[in-house]
């Protein structure tokens, strides 16, 4: 049914220490890592046997810090997915890593096993800035790793987390620059987020610390943060993501296109279509949680739960505006079975349009870069009196 | 039932926070009406919107049992009352169930304004007054000045007024003691036929109805077939008590007695304070003289947010009044929002404190008017329409004139501010009738409009006096002036909820001055928002409200949407505080913070 490659996600839920700003699912015990394998090995199995005929066409391997682990680890896994789907022969295959964790031929030995791209989260360039961010690597861990990265594999991202508390928009050009010019052809660049689960939101709660840039202050960042990476050569093509044209993050991509992803590992979620119908997985956090439904089920998920079609579009408009891209038409047809108009309210799109805030064509309706830094107000605004 | 020589009942009234509920935890605490681990400041604040604010709001009732000097056990029925002007209704009721009154005075302060209407309306109760100079503990305590003050200002006498401290307890003796030898014991007839004022009632959620009363002839028992003469209801008295503060039950309650009753009473309008309760089997020949009804002066209207909570507001508004007796409600309907209810009240405090009782306490979310006074417009048709809502003011061709209310306000300040003072006075259209001075106090009395004075005079005057000044006052007459309607239109449309009638002169200065605070009110959106006020079609002033410059998550995780999609609902329920106008959202706060306009200036 969708001609897109099938995309895998595998969620490795270790670090070597929390980050006190960081509420993705990890844990900073010591892993159980052939545990972990073998039961990813059999979710793997479980989706294959419904989702049998399909292409990969991306695989991402993220976390925590899924670069604590053994290649061989890795190339095993890789080689499961192989055994199910074909790979198509351009697969984009993709490791998260810590530059705390690797050194070169930990890096060779990753190449080795099949990973294509890295995404490095080396989060900041200046050292009282990773202090701060409580980060257990330094400035020179963090260029060393990039240095290594970029010789050994064909693609690298690099993450970095701007708009920290009083940082200048001169300060921040200085350090983006510098970032720029070590040769990545991808940059995720992140304003900070207190999440409420963090210990940075513990700060903020007990000592009323000020971690989050004031509203004008995180505008003006961004703005300036947009318009250097374009002159760079690296336009924004989702929210927070610039890349050099044609180095966009396939798989990510996909997830922002709402095609079909696997969610494997624990609290990895996934979307897939199963006879017409849309399905959202969704696995439990803790590792041994999740092991056992593995166990017991062939499958970690805690809930596989068929979407309404209003509740997939909604998900599709949330995710597929924040590319620059926004919703193509052709795409949604194929989605939905269904032309993108009737799935917008247009009394309010045309009034986006009026103020310069989004565009509507043959091709589908997208922000404008105006627009795109106040999707959040769009999205609620597209929603009133409809949710 | 309690002998009369035996019984004392008394209402404590003072200026706000002078310390009457602390008073009443010492007098609690003495007579071991508590124990310890059950005692708590301002015990009988109970309501959470008392506690968070530090404020009175309804009267209690309790009753104490004290061993006196003279080897008798005395019964004392205390009622704290609040101090604040717009719950004045509560203290007046209060006083028409006692023979005396404790008068506080906070010795660091001084006579204030509800001092002296307090004191006035228990003299006019025909009380014995015991004025007692509160908060001796504090180094700032000026008893013999204050001593002095009361006379002067008061003309009470003050020389065996009791020093005391309310907080650390000095001369909670002395007081009790006063009580008892000061304070008259009540009087009735245990043999005629029962006669009792129904001083306060409110829904209790186990017992539903409860009726606090007074008796002041005959004997009211547990199983007696009562009748409420003004409603003409019947009812059994299934349950007979006191408090004690808590909730005790007893067989009977005989004359000069202040006690509960409940009766399975369903319909809330059975009810009504004032009313007398008489047994039916032997009724009372005439009622008691009831209270003066209370008499709303500030009024807005209330809808629910969802046109499906109707029913549930109705029913919630009836057991609050209840509660309220100087609460008033009637439904109405508005082009613009919908059905709801034209509500009345004391003042700005008290419409603010129903407001959110009605939202915790009855779970409600609602949409508020603009607080508004009375208007009378008299038509060329010679008839006369009483104006609630300035969304309903008819076309300016029909009408000739518009009285408004007029209202005597007392304020009580140390004369460093009196400039300031009269200047706020006249500012807001004042005519003086008498300035004296007490000392190095000035006593000022203002005719004032009430529409100037409701919403932030109070504010501004304490403002202005840093604290000191304190202000009283009660509904004089009506005047003409010459008034107009002011729109406020909102991205360019007129929003009702927000319109106002304002003096001519006064209009350039309250339309910025609206603009200005909805520019602060109003969140920025999506789109830019022009905010214009408008006198009939000409606009008189315009302030932009710019459009949000960013508002976008950074980071989304992987592929967990349901996290996204949970985030963004939360961000609208967020929004539901909001009032929709149009592609707008104003804060439900902004109705009433809108009128207390040059706060800062
Ligand atoms: N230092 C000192 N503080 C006191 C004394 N009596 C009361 N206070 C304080 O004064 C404040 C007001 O006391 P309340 O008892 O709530 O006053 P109130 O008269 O009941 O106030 P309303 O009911 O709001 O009119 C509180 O902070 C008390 O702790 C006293 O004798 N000495
Ligand atoms: C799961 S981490 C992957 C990289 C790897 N675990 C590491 O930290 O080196 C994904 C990225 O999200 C970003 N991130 C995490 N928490 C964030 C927050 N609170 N605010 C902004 N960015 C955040 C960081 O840039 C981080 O590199
Ligand atoms: S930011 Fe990366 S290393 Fe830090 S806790 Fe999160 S996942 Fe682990
Ligand atoms: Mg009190």
């Amino acid at each position: 049914m969708a001609n897109e490659g099938l995309a895998v996600y595998i969620h490795w839920p270790w670090c070597l220490a929390k980050c006190p700003y960081c509420a993705f699912t990890s844990f900073a015990t010591p892993p159980d890592e052939d545990l972990w394998r073998e039961a990813c090995q059999t979710e793997l199995a479980f989706y294959a046997a419904r989702i049998s005929a399909r292409r990969v066409g991306s695989v991402y391997i993220g976390g925590g810090t899924p670069s604590m682990m053994n290649p061989a680890t890795l190339e095993r896994l890789l080689a499961t997915i192989a055994r199910f789907w074909p790979m198509e022969s351009d697969v984009e295959i993709t490791l998260e890593a810590n530059p705390a964790t690797v050194d070169a031929a930990h890096f060779q030995a990753f190449r080795d096993a099949g990973v294509k791209r890295l995404s490095l989260g080396i989060q900041a360039l200046r050292e009282d800035a990773l202090r701060f961010l409580g980060r257990i690597h330094g400035v020179k861990e963090a260029r060393q790793a990039i240095e290594a990265a970029v010789r050994i594999f064909p693609r690298l991202s690099l993450d970095l987390i701007y708009a920290r508390p009083g940082q200048t928009p001169e300060a921040w050009t200085d350090e983006v620059r510098e970032a720029l010019a070590m040769g990545a052809q991808h940059l995720s660049l992140y304003q900070l987020t207190v999440d409420p689960r963090t210990a940075f939101a513990t700060r903020v709660r007990h000592d009323g610390a000020c971690l989050e840039a004031a509203p004008e202050d995180s505008a003006r960042l961004f703005e300036t943060t947009q318009e250097i990476l374009r002159e760079a050569g690296f336009p924004a093509y989702e929210v927070s993501n610039h890349a050099r044209p044609g180095e966009e993050s396939r798989h990510n991509r996909a997830v922002w296109r709402y095609q079909d992803y696997l969610g494997i590992g624990p609290a990895a979620h996934g979307r897939l279509r199963d006879g017409g119908v849309r399905f959202a997985t969704e696995n439990p956090g803790r590792p041994d949680v999740w092991a056992e439904r593995v166990a017991a089920y062939g499958h970690g998920a805690v809930r596989r739960q068929a979407l309404t079609r209003e509740e997939a579009q909604r998900e599709a408009r949330l995710m597929g505006l924040r590319l620059v891209e926004g919703l193509n038409a052709d795409r949604w047809r194929r989605l939905f079975n269904e032309d993108l108009d009737q799935s917008l309210d247009s009394p309010r799109v045309d009034r986006l349009v009026r103020e310069g805030l989004a565009v509507k064509d043959a091709q589908g309706f997208r922000t404008t870069p105006a627009g795109l830094q106040r999707l959040e107000a769009i999205l609620r605004y597209l929603e009133r009196g409809q949710g | 039932m309690e002998s009369l020589e035996s019984l004392r009942n008394f209402a404590i009234v003072a200026h706000i926070d002078h310390g009457k509920s602390t008073l009443a935890d010492r007098l609690i605490e003495r007579c071991g009406a508590l124990e310890a681990r059950e005692m708590r400041s301002q015990v009988l604040d109970s309501m959470d919107i008392e506690r968070e604010r530090g404020i009175t709001i309804k009267a209690q009732t309790v009753r104490l049992r004290y061993l006196a000097k003279d080897g008798k056990t005395y019964v004392l029925n205390l009622m704290d009352t609040p101090g604040h002007v717009d719950f004045a209704y509560e203290v007046s009721r209060s006083l028409a169930a006692c023979e005396g009154s404790l008068l506080v005075v906070d010795s660091t302060q001084g006579v204030e304004a509800q001092t002296l209407a307090n004191a006035y309306q228990a003299i006019d109760a025909g009380h014995t007054l015991v004025p007692l100079l509160n908060k001796i503990d504090l180094p700032a305590s000026e008893p013999d000045r204050i001593r002095q003050q009361i006379e002067d200002v008061v003309g009470l006498d003050a020389s065996d007024a009791v020093l005391i401290s309310a907080k650390t307890g000095i001369g909670i003796e002395d007081v009790l003691e006063a009580i008892v030898t000061r304070l008259p014991a009540p009087q009735g007839q245990a043999d005629a036929p029962l006669k009792a004022l129904l001083v306060d009632s409110w829904y209790d959620a186990y017992l539903g109805v409860v009726v606090l009363v007074r008796v002041v002839d005959g004997v009211l028992r547990k199983g007696m077939k009562v009748r409420f003469m003004g409603t003409a209801s019947t009812h059994e008295a299934d349950r007979v008590g006191v408090f004690t503060p808590k909730k005790v039950e007893v067989d009977e309650l005989g004359p000069g007695e202040i006690g509960f009753l409940t009766a399975g009473i369903k319909h809330i309008s059975a009810t009504r304070v004032g009313d007398t309760v008489t047994e039916e089997r032997r009724p009372a020949s005439a009622p008691l003289a009831g209270f003066k009804p209370s008499v709303p002066v500030v009024f807005c209207s209330l809808f629910p947010t969802d046109a499906g909570a109707f029913e549930r507001l109705r029913d919630s508004l009836g057991k609050l009044a209840l509660n309220d007796a100087s609460f008033q409600f009637e439904a109405e309907t508005s082009a613009a929002l919908g059905f709801g209810f034209r509500c009345g009240f004391l003042g700005l405090l008290h419409l603010e404190i129903v407001q959110e009782r009605l939202e915790r306490e009855f779970n409600l979310d609602l949409v508020t008017t603009a607080p508004s006074v009375i208007y009378r417009v008299h038509r060329v048709d010679g008839s006369i329409l009483t104006l609630h809502n300035p969304a309903d003011m008819p076309n300016p061709s029909t009408i000739t004139t518009i009285e408004e209310p007029w209202i005597k306000a007392t304020i009580l300040t140390p004369d460093t501010y009196l400039g300031d003072i009269l200047a706020l006075c006249s500012e807001r259209r004042g005519v003086q009738i008498e300035l004296t001075y007490v000392g190095q106090r000035a006593l000022v009395i203002y005719y004032l409009p009430l529409n100037e004075v409701v919403f932030d005079f109070y504010d501004r005057l304490k403002s202005v006096s840093r604290g000191y000044a304190s202000f009283d006052y009660v509904f004089a007459d009506y005047r003409e002036g010459d008034l107009v309607p002011l729109n406020i239109l909102v991205n360019d449309e007129p929003v009702d909820a927000l319109a106002c009638i304002v003096h001519r002169e006064q209009a350039d200065r309250r339309g910025r001055a609206l603009c200005e605070r909805l520019k602060e009110l109003i969140p920025r959106h999506l789109f830019k928002i022009p905010i214009q006020a408008a006198l009939g079609g000409r606009i008189i002033a315009r302030e932009t409200i710019p459009a949000l410059r960013k508002d976008v998550t950074a980071k989304c995780y992987g592929g967990d949407i349901s996290r996204k999609r949970k985030l963004l609902d939360k961000q609208k329920e967020g929004k539901k505080r909001m009032r929709q106008f149009g592609d707008v959202e104003i804060p439900q706060s902004a109705f009433v913070a809108v009128l207390k306009t040059d706060r800062e200036k």
